[in-house]
């Protein structure tokens, strides 16, 4: 007798372990997506966050005037031998809101920032300044997100770490906070002061 | 019993081949929900917008074209591809213009090196898992059969 005719007697040992397969791929696959999970929650990975394909480069060349004068176009932001973060903002931005007052720390602190008002009216981002501080060391006023564009911003807040060098060594996507600053800027181990 | 296994074997292999097809041909699919008009001196020009926002991929979304999506940042890009293919850029050009800014995201058929093996693989790993699982199935059917009829 062939062995799938007679089931009861020799096939019946390998076919029960067979039964758990589906069992084990659950296990595995749960256990996959339960490290992802805990990943997420830490913040160590966000599948929202995309790399940014202008670290090691330096900032696309722009020509924008900033936000105190609307008849002055700039093309360069003096970084003075010192590392510096471009924030990209606008006062449509909710969590640019929350963001802020730790941007108003960190200049208290002498960390050089320059602001990009991204897609932005300019009345509107001079009076937010003019009352939640003003952190900023000068602000691009970037009205149709062309810059923003060709950094590669896809939304705000998005922070972008420059060396002394003006290169690009890191991009942030969303609310820069204390955690953020120490456990991914501040390694990065530039010469903030 | 042979003729269920060539079912069984077709079933398998449609919807192994189904799935990663569909994955993508969904990027493909074009829709005209709140994009923008624009107007095209070449419908040449027009074939090629609506190939492109079709193929690039909105860097706000997790599985969205730039033709399906409603972000700001796809509206933008859609307006910049416009202007890119009124400068005459050709395809390349603007391929290269969205991943130099966007990185290899934004591309729906990204290139093929260490980073994105794993997204070439998986879809030829599983049609020849398919295959394998067939050839199982039938050949051990085909056993099954010969014992019985002896």
């Amino acid at each position: 007798m062939s062995k799938s005719s007679t089931p009861k007697s020799s096939t019946s040992k390998p076919s029960r372990i067979k039964l758990f397969i589906p069992l084990f791929v659950f296990a595995l696959l749960a256990l996959v997506f339960l490290q992802l999970e805990k990943r997420m929650i830490s913040g160590d990975y966000d599948p929202s966050m995309l790399p940014s394909a202008l670290i090691g480069k330096p900032l696309p060349a722009f020509s924008l005037t900033t936000l105190d004068n609307a008849d002055l176009a700039i093309d360069a932001i003096d970084l003075n031998n010192k590392a510096a973060l471009i924030n990209v903002w606008a006062t449509w931005c909710v969590s640019c809101r929350v963001e802020h007052a730790y941007l108003n720390t960190l200049a208290e602190n002498g960390i050089t920032i320059f602001g990009l008002n991204y897609k932005d009216d300019r009345q509107k981002a001079n009076q937010w300044l003019a009352r939640l501080g003003n952190p900023y060391q000068l602000n691009l006023f970037d009205v149709d997100g062309k810059l923003g564009l060709n950094m590669g911003v896809y939304g705000a807040p998005e922070t972008y770490v420059l060396d002394a060098n003006g290169i690009v060594r890191y991009r942030h996507v969303g609310v820069v906070d204390n955690k953020v600053w120490q456990s991914k800027i501040l390694p990065l181990g530039l010469n903030w002061q | 019993m042979m003729l269920r296994a060539y079912f069984i074997a077709a079933v398998l292999l449609l919807s192994l081949t189904g799935l990663t097809s569909a994955a993508y041909s969904s990027g493909l699919v074009n829709s005209d929900s709140a994009n923008e008009l624009k107007v095209f001196s070449d419908p040449e020009m027009r074939q090629r917008y609506y190939g492109l926002i079709a193929e690039l991929r909105c860097p706000k979304c997790q599985n969205q074209n730039l033709a399906d999506s409603d972000a700001p940042i796809a509206t933008d890009l859609r307006n910049e591809l416009y202007l890119l293919i009124n400068d005459n850029y050709s395809d390349t050009d603007i391929l290269e213009f969205m991943e130099s800014r966007y990185g290899e995201f934004v591309l729906y058929s990204p290139p093929v090196n260490s980073v994105t093996a794993v997204l070439w693989i998986i879809p030829a790993g599983l049609v020849l898992l398919g295959f394998a699982i067939v050839a199982f199935i039938v050949l051990r059917n085909q056993e099954s059969d010969e014992t019985n009829n002896v």
